[in-house]
């Protein structure tokens, strides 16, 4: 049939024409450089896409770490641009093609090659808080009662993917490398999803205050502005955590009142 | 090095990123509008004059403690101040407001970018290598912002009261009082407005209304508290702008208006 034999019209075949410039950086701890790799881009494609392509066609040996392709599992996290991002979520219509897509592996962590980095500091340190501790069940049949609006706070913080671009962009990890003293955004969410669980009854503020060094974010916001999973990290989590340590070392009113006994211990 | 003997990259240098966008236009943006409205607070708090026009009075010098208008509480300057200090009712309430928005999260982090390059904007290289964050001397005192909470609540009410005076005129020739509303009514009352709008959406305020509590089923109140204030906050930014605008604006509004450059329009 003659309709079917037509050529596609022309703007489609103009898309499919463009072409990106993927400027990568290659290397391990040792150091490295960047290379540039010209790829075809077509309609729809994410920078994963064409990582994949590029690794497929021109770099075989391109070391790229993705799972999901769908944002969820947190794997393929990196810096286009400058912008700690997911490949997969980052769409190549978004970024000026006209220049080369700057891709890098994440700064907060040592390289293993090319893109990939060990992120395995970030396991240990969730070795390092303290667990959930439920109240004893609330019903014979050990289960408890909650109330659907005291969940749903703490529920925001499950979204998380883990996928450590918060950790990446926080500069007190990427600039001062104070690994040692500050667990990073996404642990201060952890903790925040386990210290306002309305089951929970273990007391983490001292450890939040000294060992997870809550008193060391400067409220940059920068976390919550890469988090692909938009989970309010600065005012829901850290800010929160912040003013209960307030409570617990900083109110002297508070103080007074606890040692009165008018007051609780946070 | 980091925990464990990690090799991490490079510290970046100051301003070194690899952002294409333009990553330093918001920290600009937070510094000149920061600064401008220092430098005119300032100058508009060691004025100590034109800052009444009839009912009108000045946010920056409400309430007036000590003063020369008809709106003092106790009376002209006293006489314990000191002859070589310089004198203005502002000195003795602006510490309230200006310590509430310097101890403000939202304030705090705008400026440490904008003034202190801490960092200039994210994923983008620092000036200084060190770093003690919030929790030694002298950052460790942000934690007061609570209390400046307290007092900036307090003159919510005051400036609220200060609208409502705004509504009765009085008739200079024959002193006789009676209601009215003026455009400068309306920028008292939109200022209220805007700095409610602020302090209610605060993050302690909303630590202290319930976010402090684990379990708020079974306190309604305490809930639909906190559900108004978390939808300020929300926008607190925003809302830290538009106030911080309309307060320098309300002071140059009653300004003008007494220093006759601009004539105060009845609307009723």
């Amino acid at each position: 049939m003659a309709t079917l034999e037509m050529a596609p019209p022309a703007e489609k075949t103009a898309s499919t024409s463009k072409t990106a410039t993927l400027r990568i950086w290659r290397g391990d701890v040792n150091g490295g450089k960047f290379a540039d790799y010209v790829t075809p881009v077509s309609e729809g494609m994410v920078v994963l896409d064409a990582v994949h392509r590029v690794q497929a066609e021109q770099a075989n040996d391109l070391a790229v770490r993705w799972n999901c392709k769908a944002g969820k599992c947190g794997s393929c996290s990196a810096e286009i641009n400058g912008k700690p991002s997911l490949m997969c979520m980052t769409q190549l219509s978004h970024l000026p093609l006209e220049q080369p897509v700057i891709l890098e592996p994440m700064r907060a962590f040592p390289s293993i090659k090319d893109l990939v980095t060990d992120v395995s500091w970030n396991f240990k340190v969730k070795k390092r808080i303290k667990p959930f501790q439920p109240r004893p069940p609330d019903a014979p049949d050990g289960t408890w009662r909650m109330s659907q609006g005291d969940v749903d706070r703490v529920q925001e913080f499950r979204k998380c993917i883990e996928c450590f671009l918060c950790q990446d962009v926080c500069h007190i990890l990427r600039d001062h490398q104070m690994h040692d003293e500050f667990i990073g955004p996404r642990f201060l969410v952890h903790v925040a999803g386990l210290e306002m669980h309305p089951l929970d009854t273990a007391d983490r503020l001292k450890e939040l205050k000294e060992a997870h060094g809550v008193g060391l974010c400067n409220i940059t916001k920068c976390c919550t502005k890469v988090c692909p999973e938009h989970i309010k990290i600065t005012d829901n989590a850290i800010i929160p955590l912040k003013e209960r340590v307030v409570d617990e070392f900083y109110d002297p009113v508070l103080r007074v009142l606890r040692v009165l006994g008018l007051r609780g211990k946070s | 090095m980091a925990e464990g003997g990690m090799s991490l990259p490079v510290i970046r240098q100051f301003g070194e990123t690899t952002r294409r966008d333009s990553w330093w236009l918001q920290p600009v943006v937070v510094f000149l509008g920061f600064s401008a409205f220092i430098v005119y607070a300032t100058w508009a708090a060691f004025q100590a004059k034109y800052y009444t026009y009839g009912p009108y009075l000045s946010p920056f010098y409400s309430p007036e403690l000590f003063g020369p208008s008809e709106h003092s509480w106790f009376g002209p300057q006293p006489s314990w101040w000191p002859g070589w200090l310089p004198f203005s009712p502002a000195f003795f309430i602006l510490w309230a407001p200006g310590g509430f928005r310097f101890t403000c999260y939202y304030y705090r982090g705008a400026y440490y970018k904008a003034f202190w390059a801490d960092p200039p904007a994210c994923a983008v290289g620092e000036p200084r290598k060190s770093y003690w964050g919030e929790r030694g001397f002298p950052l460790v005192f942000q934690n007061v912002h609570r209390f400046f909470l307290y007092v900036a609540l307090l003159f919510l009410v005051l400036l609220a009261h200060d609208v409502y005076k705004a509504l009765w005129f009085k008739d200079e020739a024959t002193g006789v009082v009676s209601f009215g509303v003026g455009v400068g009514t309306l920028v008292l009352a939109v200022n209220v407005v805007l700095l409610s709008g602020y302090a209610m959406g605060c993050h302690s305020l909303r630590h202290l209304v319930g976010g402090g509590l684990d379990q708020l089923a079974g306190r309604p109140a305490r809930r639909r508290a906190y559900d108004c204030v978390s939808c300020l906050n929300r926008g607190h930014m925003l809302w830290a702008w538009c106030s911080l605008l309309g307060v320098a604006f309300s002071d140059l509004y009653v300004r003008l208006c007494a220093m006759g450059v601009w004539s105060d329009w009845r609307i009723i």
